[in-house]
């Protein structure tokens, strides 16, 4: 038997309060249980990033958070981001340099680059930090920092380039 | 006198780009359905032999399990090869269908799949090519209708009597497209009819494909597809999902969604087969080619055959007297091969360029004047004309945008730190094809123009592209068109496929487009009758690539910090989708030189990396810059808007490309792809 | 022909997303005191690696008991001087933090290379340790594994295994261990600190995770009951001077060949102590005592390098595919001792 139990989330800014399967993940919960499909399952087993959203101001992968072990936390998906019907200024961004072309690690990119802007801004360094004391935000950071997110169709170089002109 | 500024040229925004970027853009397994149940597969165990038994009674008394369906209660089905899904007990390959169960959640039917139990008889597999397979064999054809073999001149002879010699051989493992969006299908049997929102290349396909398998018309299945995550030819045609939804949906009479996972797609969706190829060459001493031959082993399956045409591009590529190429197939107990972004050329043309990079170290010669002095005037094949041919133009061009003149013909001469530093380039070419399509457009009351044609977009830019096409013929701007994609109800139309899409599409859309102009208010049109006549041509895309590599001297890591691609693929309809098309090809390209590879088990029978975290493919951090340009050409021989395909050109190539900047770093020739630094590592 | 049942080819939990029931703890004792009574029951931390594993089959618990609230995410400075990392601290926030980032750099650094930055913002220190092994035979439940299914062989050793063990692998497996945290930690010493039903006990990081042997299920010395609470980093002087080197075929978010921490710290040019441990050769992060052994006391040079890092590879038994990890390993260790001796 399946075994439930009610998760409460504030997604989006708005509360949901569902009665899941423990075996839920928060993926699943957004595409299956509230429609929102914007987060895209491409793995299910965080290899790929298609998945990230912000759990709690974090980007993090969906498929791999299981919903009731996140239960009262905030979440931020794609759907989420644009304000009154303007595009966050990164989908603005994205969309300017053809930084996609399937489109379906496209949402992962962008909370993921979110996200990404934030542990920068918090002064985190990264793998390819020259100094780890105080890292640098260019091409190369904003490479390596992006690397969890899988894109198939080869739209790197205009991932950075949308990225590079909303960092600065 | 026209007063709209032309859109053909214009890097427009991708119409459905706000929609991919809300999120708002609809993927296969994201309708919403009422009642729906979701089906799992159940795959083999075995690579070769018979089921016995399906013992179904663990998994259906799972509470939520509404059906198990095997071989023992399948419908018939008039089905071949792959798609005969549960018609047999007859086990092919490891991964192969062979049941399905049906629940009312996902999680409770990926559950109940586990406890699917399955006995098999076990026959002794076999899963190994080798170039001496004793069943080796010659296919009729290859891919998608080539001769198998081809012999001008005297081969044997030239070789023999040549002044430099070049003879090695090649190999490719296999590889799996992989693209992001896993293929998905939901299926609805409604009003007599079947329905499907399905990942694919091409909707009419689908509901060709599916149709008299199921002993419909196919007017009664429609194929829903608007937005489609990546295919790279492993959505060119319906996979065995695809029928298994529409099995399962019959079955329990509800709508059914079915998602192949990522490492079911290891199996079940199509790969590039592995290849071996044997490449000699004959030059005189100025590099004036004398001889090329090119012979290929590969593998087919048990289940169907799928011959790639790896050998085909060396035809026609460079001028040379004596030619000879070759394919040999043995069928393994493996899943299909399939096509993978430029099949055929893509492989082949990796063993080609290599091989002259190496006739260029033996003849002490540029590689890119080598090319340049072995350029044929005709197609050495069919001694026709080409409709264009701007090669020669694309490595002049790539070599002064890459700064060419700089690099050094003796290898491992450059260093930068622990890096050892090398370039290379590589030619390449891809055919411009194009198939009859179907397509309707309305003039509407508004102003507005409304284009239905079931072309796909699997983020090549054809929806944006069409539209542009279409707003040029109508001489409107691109807001006041609207071009509907991705729906088999509006008829035959070629697949996304062989970079033929843009150009047998919009071949269709110009002629509905110009009868708009001409008057009418509402047309459909088929272009069976237009796209064949005239001279006969070679037609083709060519391009030129060039890389630049740095491998470090203590542990063989490759990174490519630099590339350069120059393409002559006719009129280029939109520069900004164009380029990330480019931009994609190479980036495959760089991975296939450097990191796929689907490892095979021989004992298990399977390939084992079946996921992408053991599966590479590349991250943001291992692509570099990468400088795209193109030849001012347009050919109009190809189609009316005088563009060729460049979904594939932009892989052909590449690879030859970073292998050739590996030998001139490290003076290493790494024949067996990918270059990883298991193979360098204490050779430098 | 062979008759052969499904179920007897496939392990005998392999079951993908069996239900299970969740609980989360609020309370030490009364979380280590249900996972003891209660078989099938499993501590939940982060989840990147358990949940990945429960969705193949290859965990199958009955009863997760999540501890995420539980763990400390804290860290703090130690009366000795070193650092006290809590269970529960995610591997971006230790990565970031400033104290590991200008005390432990090779720390901060094996962090940074491992996985995606959003995988860092979800696994814990705990979790990290007891992450386990991505050899593709274990991660596949239709497989033999002796790891995963006691007894029923290794596909591996005579099959694809060009990125697993070179060095103290067995008849019985030859997986590595995936962390690069661990593999620093072990270069620093640290002491993982577990609260068990009998009370708490510190066990030496370079003694948690075990060889295989004859029972490669086992990865880790920790009993069913015990929960890591922490792990402690002591001080040390050398640590200043150390960093991480992952060699990697892709340049971000893959699982090392090999790699290598090493802290060195040389005074007029004689090597006064020196730090190393490797990634991606054992079951273990190996601690390369016989190399460091080598170059107490002796000139920091190239020569010095080679022969310690020969004297530590010799014991090295590389299988059918993978010996150029020997190589690579040794490649590695040199050039890195170098960087950290300029």
């Amino acid at each position: 038997m399946a075994e439930l139990a009610t998760v409460t989330l504030l997604i989006n800014r708005e509360e949901h309060s569902l009665e899941l399967d423990t075996r839920t993940s928060l993926l699943d919960l957004l595409r299956e249980h509230l429609g929102l499909t914007g987060a895209k399952k491409g793995c299910d087993h965080g290899q790929c990033g298609a998945c990230t959203v912000l759990i709690d101001g974090r980007r993090a992968n969906a498929c791999l958070a299981l919903a009731v072990a996140h239960d009262g936390a905030e979440i931020v998906t794609i759907e989420g981001l644009a304000q009154n019907g303007s595009l966050h200024p990164l989908q603005a961004a994205f969309v300017e340099h053809d930084a996609f072309q399937c489109g379906y690690c496209t949402p992962g990119q962008i909370c993921s680059a979110i996200g990404m802007l934030g542990e920068f801004d918090a002064g985190w360094p990264s793998h390819v930090s020259h100094d780890i004391t105080a890292p640098n935000l260019d091409a190369q950071e904003i490479r390596e920092r992006m690397s969890g997110n899988i894109c198939r169709c080869g739209a790197y170089p205009n991932i950075v380039a949308a990225i590079e002109e909303v960092s600065r | 006198m026209s007063v709209v500024a032309p859109s053909i040229g214009a890097p427009a925004d991708r119409i459905e780009g706000r929609d991919k970027v809300a999120g708002k853009a609809t993927y296969a397994f994201e309708y919403e359905q009422v009642n729906v149940a979701y089906a799992a597969i159940v795959q083999s165990s075995i690579a070769k032999g018979t089921v016995r038994a399906v013992d179904s009674a663990a998994a259906l008394a799972l509470p939520g399990v509404l059906a198990v369906l095997s071989h023992e209660n399948a419908p018939t089905l008039s089905a071949e090869g792959e798609l005969a899904v549960l018609q047999s007990l007859e086990v092919s390959y490891r991964g192969q269908i062979v049941a399905a169960v049906i629940a009312d959640s996902l999680e409770t039917a990926r559950h109940a799949g586990q406890l699917v139990r399955v006995d098999y008889d076990v026959a002794q597999h076999d899963v190994e090519l080798r170039p001496d397979h004793p069943r080796l064999y010659k296919p009729d054809r290859v891919n998608p209708n080539f001769p198998t073999d081809s012999e001008q001149g005297d081969v044997e002879q030239a070789l023999a009597t040549a002044t430099i010699t070049v003879d090695e051989t090649y190999t490719t493992p296999a590889q799996h497209n992989n693209p992001m969006e896993p293929h998905a299908t939901i299926a609805v049997w409604e009003n007599d009819g079947l329905t499907l929102y399905d990942s694919n290349q091409g909707a009419w396909r689908v509901a060709q494909t599916l149709a008299p398998i199921f002993g419909i018309d196919v007017g009664q299945v429609r194929v829903i597809s608007p937005h489609v995550g990546g295919g790279f030819g492993s959505k060119g045609t319906p996979r065995p999902h695809a029928v298994l939804a529409a099995m399962c949906a019959q079955h329990v009479q509800r709508a059914v969604k079915l998602a192949v996972t990522r490492q079911q797609m290891f199996t079940l969706t199509g790969y590039r087969t592995p290849t071996i190829q044997r490449l000699q060459l004959g030059a005189d001493r100025d590099g004036r080619i004398s001889a090329i031959a090119h012979d290929v082993v590969e593998q087919t399956s048990t289940v169907q055959e799928f011959a790639e045409q790896t050998a085909v591009a060396t035809r026609m590529m460079y001028a040379s007297p004596n030619r000879r190429t070759t394919h040999r197939l043995v069928a393994l107990n493996l899943p299909t091969p399939a096509w993978m972004r430029a099949p055929g050329e893509c492989p082949g043309m990796y063993a080609l360029e290599s091989a002259l990079d190496e006739l260029a170290v033996a003849c002490d010669l540029d590689p890119v004047e080598l090319r340049i002095r072995n350029e044929p005037d005709v197609d050495p094949e069919t001694g026709n004309r080409f409709s264009t041919r701007n090669l020669v133009a694309c490595l002049r061009e790539g070599a002064q945008r890459f700064g060419w003149s700089d690099r050094i013909p003796e290898p491992a001469s450059r260093r930068a730190a622990r890096w050892m530093v090398g370039m290379g380039v590589a030619a390449a070419t891809y055919p411009a094809r194009r198939a009859p399509s179907t397509a309707h457009a309305n003039a509407e009351a508004d102003g507005t123009f409304t284009i239905r044609i079931t072309a796909s977009d699997i983020g090549t830019g054809a929806r944006t592209v069409l539209t542009q096409i279409a707003a040029d013929t109508l001489d409107a701007p691109i807001e006041r068109v609207r071009v509907e994609i991705g729906d088999s109800s509006s008829g035959p139309a070629q697949v996304a496929g062989g970079s033929s899409g843009t150009s047998s599409w919009g071949t269709a859309v110009v002629k509905a487009c110009r009868l708009l102009r001409a008057g009418q208010t509402e047309v459909s049109v088929d272009t069976s009758d237009d796209v064949d006549g005239g001279e006969p041509l070679t037609k083709q895309a060519f391009g030129a690539h060039f890389a630049e590599v740095l491998v470090d001297v203590d542990t063989g890591e490759v990174r490519v910090p630099r590339m350069v691609g120059v393409f002559g693929c006719g009129r280029i309809i939109n520069p900004k989708t164009a380029r990330s098309q480019f931009i994609g090809g190479m980036t495959m390209g760089v991975s296939m030189a450097l990191f796929e590879e689907t490892l095979l088990d021989p004992h298990l029978g399977a390939y084992v990396n079946h996921d992408l975290a053991m599966y590479h493919v590349p991250t943001n951090a291992d692509i570099g810059e990468i400088d795209v340009a193109w030849i001012d050409e347009e050919d109009f021989a190809v189609n009316p808007m005088g563009a060729k395909g460049l979904g594939e050109i932009g892989i052909v190539g590449c690879a030859a490309a970073v292998a050739n900047a590996v030998y001139n770093a490290t003076g290493i020739r790494i024949r067996d792809l990918p270059i990883t630094p298991a193979k360098l590592v204490g050779r430098l | 022909m062979r008759r052969v049942s499904e179920h007897r080819r496939r392990h005998r939990g392999g079951v993908a997303l069996k239900p299970f029931r969740y609980e989360r703890a609020y309370d030490e004792r009364a979380a280590i005191a249900t996972l003891a009574a209660t078989p099938g029951a499993k501590f939940l931390g982060g989840g990147t690696n358990l949940v990945d594993l429960m969705r193949l089959g290859v965990e199958t618990p009955d009863l997760l008991v999540d501890v995420r609230r539980l763990a400390s995410d804290r860290i703090d400075e130690t009366d000795a001087g070193g650092l006290r990392i809590g269970a529960g601290v995610r591997n971006s926030d230790l990565a970031a933090d400033a104290r590991v980032r200008t005390r432990y750099p090779a720390l901060a650094e094996a962090l940074l290379a491992g996985a995606s930055g959003q995988l860092r913002n979800l696994a814990t220190t705990g979790g990290n340790l007891l992450q386990r092994t991505r050899c593709a035979y274990f991660q596949d439940v239709t497989t033999p594994c002796n790891k995963r299914d006691p007894g029923t062989g290794c596909p591996a050793r005579d099959g694809e295994h060009r990125n697993l063990a070179i060095i103290g692998h067995s008849e019985h497996c030859v997986a590595t261990h995936p962390s690069d945290m661990a593999v620093a930690l072990v270069a620093f010493e640290a002491i993982v600190r577990v609260v068990g039903l009998g009370g708490g006990r510190e066990i030496p990081l370079v003694d948690f995770h075990r060889l295989p042997g004859d029972t490669p299920q086992r990865d880790t010395v920790l009993e069913r009951d015990e929960l890591i609470v922490a792990v402690d980093v002591p001080a040390l002087t050398v640590a200043v001077n150390s960093t991480y080197r992952k060699v990697r075929e892709r340049a971000s978010f893959a699982f090392a060949l090999v790699s290598v921490a090493a802290a060195l710290d040389v005074v007029d040019g004689e090597i006064r102590d020196v730090r190393i441990a490797f990634g991606g050769l054992a079951h273990k992060p190996w601690r390369a005592h016989v190399a460091e052994a080598a170059l107490r006391g002796s000139a920091a040079d190239t020569d010095a390098f080679r022969r310690a890092a020969d004297a530590e590879l010799a014991q090295a038994e590389p299988l059918r595919d993978n010996g150029y990890k020997v190589e690579l390993a040794r490649n590695t260790l040199v050039r890195t001792l170098q960087e950290l001796a300029e």
